[in-house]
């Protein structure tokens, strides 16, 4: 294990910066976090999580695919990839490093999205453990230790510094590259903020929350209940659930006419939207129950049914923060839940 | 205030003068308020809460169940029955199916201005008169409820209520407000800041539609923009400009029609003060064709949609608004 007085936190970033674009989540003027690309005098957020997920440097809210350029009865077809840089992400949580797991089993199988897959060999995830969790956090549930969080390296800050752990070859390279800032360390510091965190956790709103009603096997137990009705009456059908989420992963492919061509992207997806599920004969999902029963339906049952039980939510809570109606994962699992304990 | 409003949906319920009730209920937090329908008497002593957190509009949610041969009863605060009344007047909802009752409103707490000022693990939050308790794992903090207040509120523009079959409580009156402070800001920046301004600010757009969605004004069965044959339907911006039209778009069509109930800038995940592009529309109608509040009055005739000869000249845009 490694540290770094806290003060010395600003040149770490200015060294990693040197040589990779570095990322690090910062307050906007609203008062929100997001990452933003480091510069010269930016403060690092002390708030928990940033407003949407750290998906987006892989999987972009809207990515070009390719282009068509038409000039005359030609058509050109242009693949307007880049090669990524290589890039740091620094303060990743831990519910967003597990998300990272649960999209590469979606987008690095075969067919692998090389889309994808660009963007993640060229990142390094530097992890930062939760000391403060919030009452909006359930990572627990999903069997994720905020203490100890996964990623290229994990970090863990204290009032007074920052200790930092390899876990893969690719964060080797990054210790390796801000050495010369960095003494070694037992890490005692450390297990003592693991044990205060855990203690905290487990006096968290949803510490007893339980995914054990849950899993693969329970679509019929679960499609038909009358308690969707309910759950789903006040939902607006907007798609802020799925875009502040780590782990959906739902996308449209949509052409842009630019006059002289196309332009084919895609662009995030939700499947609280009308048109989600919109083919030729129409739409077999027609109200919002059965939207918003996809949706929870497919992170706790049919994703585990068919990636060995590991679920498509990683507790992060953000749903909980942002939904306008207040209505979430937590109320859908506690509401099911009950049902099934009857 | 609660207690009062149970009984009186209990009753109203009983005769059967209404056969669903839409109110709030609390969720998993003090401050995580849910609309709801209650359709017995037990579910509205279970769950019915109204409180300082109670801030969705409920106007909205009345859509769904105006095609009911029964009436429902739906209680709005102030600020609702402005959305209300213009819903009506635009005929987007039916009158006869509803029995409204106003109710007061004394300032909706946000919860965001509390975790803004780095309160978190929030174990419960209280308010009692000007005071706001906040108790959490970390340590416990008192507020002045003013401090804490949700911005709509604090600029409130009315405690008087423009529809209701009956009111709860006194009724109140018309307020002096602010509102355009901010207004005046932007206009006194050159164009370059307040495209800095604005781009900065709708550039954390997600195109997630809550403000949408959750605009009582926004009220079209099926959107342009979910109309996959419109040709504008993106989910996503195409270009780096798009979701700043969209916007600007959106505040175009509810020129003349928003009451400026402040739902967009409540449910926007990214904290995006969109309120401010319609509260500019309304300063510049009430500039350019005389004072007027949307939804004051059912029927009244909207200066957009109307002709006066003292109507502003259409030039007035190239001459920069004067």
């Amino acid at each position: 294990m490694y540290r770094i007085p806290r003060e010395k936190l600003d040149q770490l970033f200015a060294l990693t910066a040197e040589k990779e674009t570095l990322y690090i989540p910062t307050d906007a003027t609203s008062g929100i976090a997001q990452f933003k690309k480091w510069n010269e005098g930016m403060k690092m957020s002390e708030k928990l999580k940033t407003s949407r997920s750290a998906k987006d440097f892989f999987f972009p809210q809207t990515e070009a695919l390719v282009n068509f350029k038409i000039s005359g009865k030609k058509i050109d077809i242009i693949d307007p990839r880049e090669e990524c840089e290589d890039f740091v992400i620094f303060g990743v949580r831990a519910c967003d490093a597990k998300s990272f797991e649960i999209l590469d089993s979606v987008f690095l199988v075969d067919p692998v999205d090389t889309y994808y897959k660009n963007r993640r060999e060229h990142g390094t995830i530097v992890t930062l453990a939760c000391s403060r969790p919030s009452e909006s956090c359930f990572c627990t549930t999903f069997d994720i230790d905020p203490t100890e969080p996964a990623g290229d390296v994990s970090a863990w800050m204290t009032d007074d510094s920052v200790y930092f752990k390899a876990n893969t070859e690719k964060g080797e390279k990054y210790i390796a590259l801000v050495s010369s800032l960095l003494e070694e360390t037992d890490g005692a510091d450390v297990d003592a903020q693991k044990v205060a965190t855990k203690e905290i956790l487990g006096k968290l709103p949803f510490a007893n929350l339980k995914k054990d009603a849950f899993g693969g096997g329970k679509t019929e137990q679960y499609f038909g209940s009358p308690k969707w009705a309910e759950l789903s009456e006040a939902c607006l059908g907007c798609g802020t659930c799925t875009f502040v989420c780590p782990t959906c992963q739902c996308y449209d492919i949509r052409d842009f006419d630019t006059g002289h061509g196309i332009n084919r992207f895609r662009c995030w997806d939700s499947c609280m939207y009308s048109d989600f599920t919109k083919m030729a004969h129409g739409n077999p999902r027609l109200s919002q129950k059965e939207r918003f029963r996809q949706r929870f339906m497919h992170k706790l049952v049919y994703y585990p049914e068919n990636h060995d039980e590991v679920f498509a939510c990683v507790g992060c809570g953000r749903c909980v923060e942002k939904c306008p109606i207040s209505m979430n994962i937590v109320k859908v699992m506690k509401t099911l839940g009950e049902e099934e304990a009857k | 205030m609660q207690e009062v409003m149970k009984k009186r949906a209990k009753e109203l319920l009983a005769s059967g003068e209404v056969t669903r009730v839409i109110g709030w209920k609390k969720n998993e937090f003090d401050y995580d308020i849910t609309p709801a329908v209650f359709e017995t008497a037990e579910a509205i002593d279970r769950d019915f809460v109204y409180d300082d957190f109670c801030g969705p509009n409920l106007s909205k949610f009345t859509f769904q169940h105006q095609k009911n041969d029964t009436k429902t009863l739906v209680f709005l605060k102030p600020c609702d029955t402005y959305s209300m009344t213009q819903m009506v007047t635009e005929h987007r909802v039916n009158r006869d199916a509803l029995y409204i009752i106003g109710i007061p409103c004394f300032g909706k707490i946000d919860i965001e201005k509390i975790k803004a000022d780095g309160m978190t693990g929030i174990l419960s939050v209280t308010s009692e008169g000007a005071d706001v308790k906040v108790h959490t794992l970390y340590g416990d903090k008192t507020y002045v409820k003013i401090d804490v207040m949700a911005e709509r509120c604090l600029a409130c523009k009315s405690k008087y209520h423009t529809i209701y079959d009956e009111l709860i409580g006194e009724e109140g009156e018309v307020m002096e407000t602010d509102r355009f402070d901010q207004v005046k800001e932007l206009e006194a920046m050159t164009p370059d800041q307040r495209f800095e301004f604005w781009r900065g600010e709708l550039s954390r757009c997600i195109r997630c539609n809550a403000c949408r969605n959750a605009c009582p004004a926004c009220t079209c069965e099926s959107c342009v923009f979910d109309n996959p044959e419109s040709g504008i339907a993106q989910k996503a911006a195409a270009d780096s400009f798009e979701e700043n039209m969209f916007h600007i778009i959106r505040a175009f069509h509810v020129a003349g029609r928003c009451t400026d109930c402040g739902e967009c800038s409540r449910v926007c995940p990214q904290h995006i003060p969109l309120h401010l592009l319609n509260r500019k529309f309304i300063s510049d109608i009430n500039g350019y064709y005389g004072e007027y509040q949307a939804g004051e009055e059912v029927g009244q005739r909207a200066p957009l949609v109307n002709f006066t000869k003292e109507d502003v000249e259409p030039d007035v845009v190239a001459k920069g608004g004067k």
